[in-house]
């Protein structure tokens, strides 16, 4: 039968809590059939095609303790349902935090990114989240509540497969934290799509922290590659502790290239995908070095 | 009324407010055009892909069909008929109808609504942030460059004296929309 999509054609309640305590009581109580609300840029949509039919809808825009930006010499913390363009627009993720940057600007369209949540898309759990790279990069850690409880879990153990994700029944990603940015660091994003504002096809996000023509520290994290987005070790053990130039550079883009598990879909195919994750691994590595004040 | 599924929404729509039954299941755009009877709000795809449901809510371009009706609760929601007096809206519309960027229209809508967002945000933007500007609406028949140029003939020219773009910058309804919407002042859009 085809699917009518300009319709939500199933009938749920939509709970609109308006404080975090309120959400996670609800979240608590309320059973299986529910789904939470941030954006609805991907949840609404699901429902219209009738992916996900919940009985019960919990919208979060109304909760302001999931709104907020902070900053302090840890780091940056970012509440879960800040929208990709408040994320986008706000001066230190545009100064120190320029792999999510490239990422939020090349995410969907102006009025998506109006509406679309940091939280939601990391819950999401695409293998082509934007956002996942790049704090994975980064190395976040996601405060995850529950009605009295609340745990930190790092990026690389929150993705579980394809729209699954380590939280449990009723818990609430709430916050997403990320480390301040260590002297003489830097770092890039790249995706590879049809058009500008398309869905990643490969995307890529690395991390580098140098100490004179050596680099201390590397991150490398790549998506649509893999059940789920990934950090790539084979890359970040090439380089760390590695005079860089840029054969080294293009060893470690060959070496990513070869460790990760592309599938064939409708967007790709996976030896398209592999081809093209060297060259944007590649890309990314000369960037984050050259930002990280590196020469090449 | 189903206390469960559906509940009273007032929206200040244009700066009116506007209030009626809407069931939870209802998009915004559904609300505004069968409810509201803001049919310059027009329904292409219904999944955020086409741009042509795009309205200013909560002083933000959105997809109107990917926001709920019961989201929009108690906010403030600019169509393209809102911002009508609008220098720059106004200006847009006089360079969209002076370069030829129209034809059969459908798109005109949220085209109109994307490059008045761009050019509040941006008022001086290249060529290329025009494209990024308008990357979420579809066009199946100017090809894009007409509209591209009438935007670019505008940008950098207007100067924002207008009441509307004052109120985007406060999105939260005044105590006087709050108090005519009490008194159950409703306000019905035309076709």
């Amino acid at each position: 039968m085809p699917v009518d999509s300009k319709i939500l054609p199933f009938r749920f309640r939509c709970l609109e809590p308006s404080n975090l305590t309120d959400a996670l009581n609800l979240c608590s109580q309320s059973g299986d059939q529910v789904a939470i609300l941030a954006g609805g840029t991907d949840l609404l949509i699901k429902i219209k095609r009738q992916m996900v039919q919940p009985e019960i809808l919990i919208g979060l825009q109304r909760v302001p303790e999931l709104q907020q930006i902070q900053t302090n010499e840890q780091g940056l913390r970012l509440g879960a349902t800040v929208t990709l363009s408040e994320a986008e627009h706000y001066p230190a993720i545009q100064r120190e935090y320029s792999a999510l940057y490239e990422a939020l600007r090349s995410m969907a369209a102006p009025a998506i990114r109006n509406m679309a949540t940091l939280g939601g898309n990391l819950c999401n759990a695409s293998p082509a989240a934007d956002t996942a790279p790049p704090l994975l990069a980064f190395d976040a850690q996601l405060r995850l509540q529950k009605s009295g409880q609340e745990r930190l879990v790092r990026l690389t153990q929150f993705f579980l497969g394809p729209g699954s994700s380590c939280l449990a029944p009723g818990e609430l990603l709430t916050e997403i934290c990320l480390p301040a940015p260590l002297p003489d660091s830097g770092s890039a994003f790249l995706k590879l799509g049809r058009v500008s504002c398309d869905i990643a096809k490969v995307n890529a996000a690395t991390y580098l922290q140098r100490r004179g023509t050596v680099c201390i520290l590397c991150r490398a994290a790549v998506g649509s590659v893999a059940p789920t987005p990934v950090r790539i070790l084979q890359v970040e053990q090439l380089l760390e502790g590695a005079v860089v130039d840029s054969n080294l550079l293009r060893q470690a883009a060959e070496a990513g290239a070869k460790a990760i598990v592309p599938i064939d879909d409708i967007r790709s195919t996976a030896k398209y995908r592999r081809q093209v994750c060297q060259v944007i691994l590649e890309e990314v590595l000369q960037a984050a070095w050259i930002r990280a004040g590196g020469v090449l | 009324m189903d206390q469960l599924t559906e509940s009273m929404i007032t929206i200040f729509l244009n700066d009116q407010p506007f209030q009626a039954v809407a069931g939870a299941s209802e998009s915004l755009l559904d609300f505004l055009r069968h409810r509201a009877l803001a049919t310059e709000v027009k329904c292409g795809c219904g999944r955020g892909d086409c741009g042509t449901c795009a309205v200013l809510f909560d002083g933000r371009m959105v997809k109107s069909c990917l926001v709920l009706a019961a989201q929009a609760n108690g906010k403030r929601v600019y169509t393209i008929r809102g911002l009508g007096r609008d220098a720059l809206m106004a200006n847009l519309q006089d360079s969209f109808i002076q370069h030829g960027a129209i034809q059969c229209g459908f798109c005109t809508p949220g085209m109109l609504m994307a490059a008045y967002n761009l050019l509040r945000i941006k008022p001086t933007p290249t060529r290329s942030e025009i494209r990024q500007g308008i990357a979420g609406n579809l066009c199946r028949c100017t090809g894009y460059q007409k509209i591209i140029d009438a935007i670019a003939a505008v940008a950098g020219k207007t100067a924002f004296v207008s009441e509307a773009a004052d109120s985007l910058d406060s999105p939260n309804p005044t105590a006087t929309d709050q108090e005519k919407a009490k008194a159950g002042y409703l306000l019905l859009g035309g076709g």
